[in-house]
């Protein structure tokens, strides 16, 4: 077997495991998204077009805010911010491919292969860039198609829940999982925190703005003590 | 309901192209330089700072009941909170709140 062709299949094995989360988050992005009015077309290009399903969700929420389409975008996209960091680690592994490649690459960034490929990259280091490559594409496999999948089947599902479900109340509930298990140390709490403060105390700011000032203030204050728990362990 | 179309599209498409421009940021274009210690600093906090302050309000004050706390959605939010900083295991904790979401308006009628 060709080292590269290994190489997918281990990728296919590192981020097989997601697709645990991966399923169910699909399909209620596409109930979300189809109780908020979209229909079955645009809820599909947000999924193909975007694959981020915080960001999904967020944009989603505001706009059932009535908060103008400037401030949805600047708040979905800073929940995205984190992917220049994903983006700016594997640069030194496939940094070297073409440019074409690179780009189809970066598409594919998501949360889920990022993981899989940066634990890969650093256990593995030496591999060939074919080899790293493959397992790049090898870590989309399981994960990237099923995102189309569960929305669509989420989007036909949509219209025949009932109101009982309380379906608005996924969203928060599924920020809520995904936050919870990302508070490990205390500049994380101290970043939540704050974020909740700001965004309670700045709510009558117009337009969803409070939450704009609350994320800085948070990202602002997570630094912070990151800063000053490092410089009494240094 | 969301019903504005141009604003659906207009977030899809620049949402989209927004998020790439992020992903291919260094692998495309800034390459195998260091991104500065504060920049990295800074991103590492970008989840954990947006998302509970958008979580907030919407948990305190569901539109669902006009504004009004709900004892339902304020205990799902925190089962949801508590198993997922417990087990750390974000479907495990959907599922939790999503129970205790539908079991409190049985149990305090």
């Amino acid at each position: 077997m060709p080292a590269s062709r290994s190489a997918f299949l281990r990728g296919v094995k590192g981020s097989a495991p997601f697709a645990i989360v991966i399923v169910p988050f699909g399909l209620l992005f596409g109930v979300v998204a189809t109780e908020a009015g979209l229909n079955i077309v645009e809820v599909m290009t947000f999924s193909i077009m975007v694959i981020a399903g915080a960001a999904q969700f967020a944009a989603i929420q505001m706009m059932l805010d009535d908060a103008p389409t400037i401030i949805v975008l600047a708040t979905a996209l800073a929940v995205n911010m984190r992917m220049a960091m994903y983006s700016a680690a594997l640069t030194p592994h496939l940094g070297a491919a073409p440019l074409r490649m690179r780009a189809v690459m970066a598409y594919f960034l998501v949360d889920q292969t990022y993981a899989a490929a940066s634990v890969e990259y650093e256990r593995r280091p030496q591999q060939t860039l074919a080899e790293k490559i493959g397992f790049f594409f090898g870590a989309v496999a399981p994960v990237c198609p099923l995102w189309y999948v569960a929305t669509y089947a989420g989007a036909r599902l949509g219209t025949a829940i009932p109101p009982e479900f309380a379906l608005d109340f996924a969203v928060p509930i599924t920020f809520l999982a995904i936050i919870a298990p990302m508070l490990r140390t205390a500049a994380h709490i101290a970043a939540a925190a704050t974020s909740i403060a700001l965004a309670l105390l700045l709510a009558f700011l117009p337009y969803n703005t409070g939450l704009l000032v609350a994320s800085l203030g948070a990202m602002l204050t997570g630094a912070g003590v990151e800063i000053r728990t490092q410089g009494k362990r240094g | 309901m969301i019903t504005d179309t141009v604003q659906i599209w207009t977030v899809i498409v620049v949402l989209g192209i927004g998020t790439f421009l992020i992903r291919f940021s260094f692998l495309g274009v800034i390459g195998s330089r260091q991104m500065p210690e504060w920049a990295l600093r800074l991103l590492r906090y970008t989840p954990v700072a947006v998302m509970p302050g958008l979580v907030a309000p919407l948990v305190l004050w569901p539109a669902a009941t006009a504004g009004e706390t709900d004892p339902a959605r304020l205990a799902a939010a925190l089962t949801t909170l508590a198993v997922g900083l417990v087990f750390r295991n974000v479907i495990g904790a959907i599922f939790g709140g999503a129970v205790v979401l539908y079991l409190t308006p049985l149990l305090i009628g």
